[in-house]
């Protein structure tokens, strides 16, 4: 008894955190991967985000269809065109995708943990076997893979459309920018994604957790652009109209505008989607000098012209799952 | 704390052989909030041991601690010989856990639900397949197996949940207030299945407030009070012990009253004995005296109308305990 006293008192001193734990965080990720999966393409909110975002792509793409015909033979990119496109009184795809993009990535998370605690199916869950890990890592994967899936079976629709309505395959380059792209729309949507699972965590009714998520989402797209020129000239004022001036100005807004996720999205897709940009800030007459206005960029150099930006979605992603993470890890799981 | 078990709590699995689940000074706070303070406790193989209190004694978050799901701040857990905080997957493996108002994904049927639990446990299909459905049958709930668990009812639900714990074919299982919210006809067949469970060897750990329900099928039990374990043992132990004597008898008899008072009196083992009423007789007794008293009132040439044992029940146990301590402490 004396030495059960001693052993356990040395043990009540080691802090619980210091103690190593035994089996694979993984455990039965794949199980969490599939039942989540299974869920979200058969919830009748999938199946809505869905038909809209399939009626978004068809219209937008007829309309583009109708102008870009007549440009095929002068244009090297005409199945870039339909992506970017805008023809009145459509919006071009791109600018379609990155609000329905988010909106279907908050619609998959916004309830991810906190309905698991609604359904008080989430001690049960975690009596299993498993370990916390693998049920939130599971939750998103399958929330990512969810929006893979609808976005690549979207980009094959848009692709197959332009096939059959300009009569001809897009080149190598075509497919490949147009690829490059739907992996930035899926890290767009995965920023969102993650960003769900947060509020999910945060909030235990999943109507708080939704609003919250889309007041993210609304305030990065109407609110950041009137809250970055402010920004700047608080930050960087031109006091004497002096040409430096204006111009650290307007590098300042155009890094507080990169905070936000929308403005890194158009700026990636921008780059990649159309092959004449060779920049996204201010062009000085002295970086243009022998350079021939509109001829299109190699696709390699396009790629690094965005390659910041895709690498800031992806970074911004695993920052808010990391995050997320945290949050789960302390969370308490009495219900 | 009163041990009326003569067992003493230690942290060596091999120091008591039939352990299963031993907890040593096991406290949980959250912040200045004492949820579960020095707790010992032991459970045998194969035994049913009753957690029970009233609300927020302490009985969850013990449970929780048990399985791995919350830290304790302090002491140590022993499940199966391993430590839930380390070990937790070898831990939940073989421990099965029916949380309190058990939830499932009401849009899937139950055996999808079931599927989905065989798949985290790392089941193969055509094994996880067999396993449900015995399960499931065994719950009495073949024919519903594939319908939405939304149409389910409240004791249908805690069934499948004890399905789902059957799957996995656990060593031990801890259920938290299993018959909460269930009818009393609902409630005393569950109970019935907690000892066909039993039966089969597995060790059950089961807390409830609801005193009197659970007192019948545990072999032990431990009354929590404030995040303490106040007083545990076998409940006829506790009786003997807190009451001052386990049995108590009620004798109806006409006749002469006074001596078949004096009868049974004189029986040995008798410690108190009440005729308030003419023609009753209460007894109070360290063993079941009914035989003897039978005789004693037939030998005094009464009839004998009625004759009754009145098993002590927890809650009287319960209160008598708080009496008394509360009574210690004016003193």
């Amino acid at each position: 008894m004396a030495q059960a006293i001693e052993l356990s008192a040395e043990q009540a001193h080691t802090p619980p955190q210091a103690r190593g734990r035994h089996g694979s965080p993984w455990t039965g990720l794949w199980a969490v991967v599939g039942k989540e999966m299974a869920d979200h393409l058969s919830s009748v909110r999938m199946q809505i985000l869905e038909a809209l975002i399939l009626l978004t792509a068809i219209g937008v793409v007829y309309a583009v269809m109708q102008s870009v015909r007549q440009t095929v033979s002068q244009d090297q990119f005409v199945f870039l065109r339909l992506f970017t496109t805008a023809r009145d009184p459509f919006p071009a795809f791109v600018g379609f995708l990155s609000f329905l993009a988010p909106l279907i990535a908050i619609a998959i998370s916004f309830d991810a943990i906190n309905g698991e605690f609604s359904r008080r199916t989430m001690s049960r869950v975690l009596a299993q076997p498993i370990y916390r890990d693998a049920l939130l890592l599971g939750k998103f994967l399958a929330g990512l893979f969810t929006l893979s899936l609808v976005l690549t079976a979207i980009w094959l629709l848009i692709m197959g459309m332009g096939i059959l309505g300009l009569g001809l395959p897009p080149s190598g380059e075509e497919v490949a920018r147009s690829l490059i792209f739907l992996v930035a729309t899926i890290f767009y949507g995965g920023i969102w994604l993650a960003l769900g699972m947060v509020f999910s965590i945060i909030f235990r009714q999943p109507a708080t957790a939704a609003l919250a998520g889309l007041a993210v989402w609304l305030f990065f797209t109407i609110f950041w652009s009137m809250i970055t020129s402010l920004a700047a000239r608080t930050i960087s004022p031109v006091t004497y109209g002096l040409p430096e001036e204006i111009l650290r100005q307007l590098q300042v807004e155009q890094a507080i505008s990169r905070i936000s996720p929308n403005t890194l999205y158009v700026e990636a897709t921008l780059g990649i989607l159309n092959p004449a940009v060779r920049s996204f800030g201010i062009l000085l007459p002295s970086q243009l000098e022998g350079a021939i206005v509109g001829a299109p960029l190699p696709f390699m150099q396009s790629v690094l012209l965005m390659w910041p930006q895709l690498t800031g979605l992806i970074a911004a992603t695993i920052l808010l799952f990391a995050l997320a993470y945290v949050l789960f890890q302390r969370q308490e799981i009495r219900a | 704390m009163v041990d009326v078990s003569t067992k003493s709590a230690s942290i060596q699995p091999q120091a008591t052989s039939g352990a299963v689940l031993e907890a040593v000074h096991l406290s949980k706070r959250y912040g200045s909030a004492v949820a579960v303070d020095d707790l010992n406790l032991t459970i045998e193989r194969g035994e049913v041991f009753g957690l029970l209190g009233p609300n927020g004694a302490g009985k969850t978050t013990t449970i929780l601690m048990l399985l791995g799901l919350t830290e304790p701040t302090s002491g140590a857990v022993r499940v199966l010989g391993l430590d839930p905080a380390r070990d937790p997957l070898a831990v939940k493996a073989r421990v099965g856990y029916l949380p309190d108002s058990v939830g499932f994904y009401d849009e899937l049927s139950a055996r999808d639900n079931l599927s989905y639990i065989a798949r985290l446990n790392g089941l193969p299909r055509p094994l996880a397949q067999q396993r449900i459905v015995a399960a499931v049958e065994r719950m009495g709930l073949g024919e519903v197996i594939d319908r939405p668990v939304s149409t389910f009812s409240r004791g249908m639900r805690q069934r499948l949940g004890v399905a789902e714990l059957l799957i996995k074919e656990p060593e031990i299982i801890i259920m938290d207030e299993p018959t909460l919210g269930l009818d009393p006809e609902a409630a005393q067949s569950f109970l019935k299945m907690i000892r066909v469970l039993k039966h089969d060897g597995i060790t059950v750990l089961l807390s409830s407030h609801l005193l009197h329900q659970v007192q019948a099928v545990c072999d032990r039990v431990g009354l929590f009070s404030h995040g303490r374990m106040v007083i545990s043992g076998a409940v006829a132990d506790l009786a003997q012990r807190i009451l001052g004597g386990g049995y108590r008898i009620v004798v109806e008899a006409s006749g002469n009253p006074d001596a078949i008072k004096a009868a049974l009196k004189a029986l040995p083992g008798v410690k108190k004995l009440d005729a308030a009423e003419r023609d009753r007789f209460v007894i109070v007794g360290d063993h079941d005296l009914r035989a003897d008293a039978a005789t004693a009132v037939v030998a005094t040439g009464g009839r004998l109308v009625g004759l009754d044992i009145e098993a002590p029940s927890l809650d009287e146990i319960y209160s008598a305990y708080f009496k008394e301590a509360s009574n210690g402490a004016s003193n």
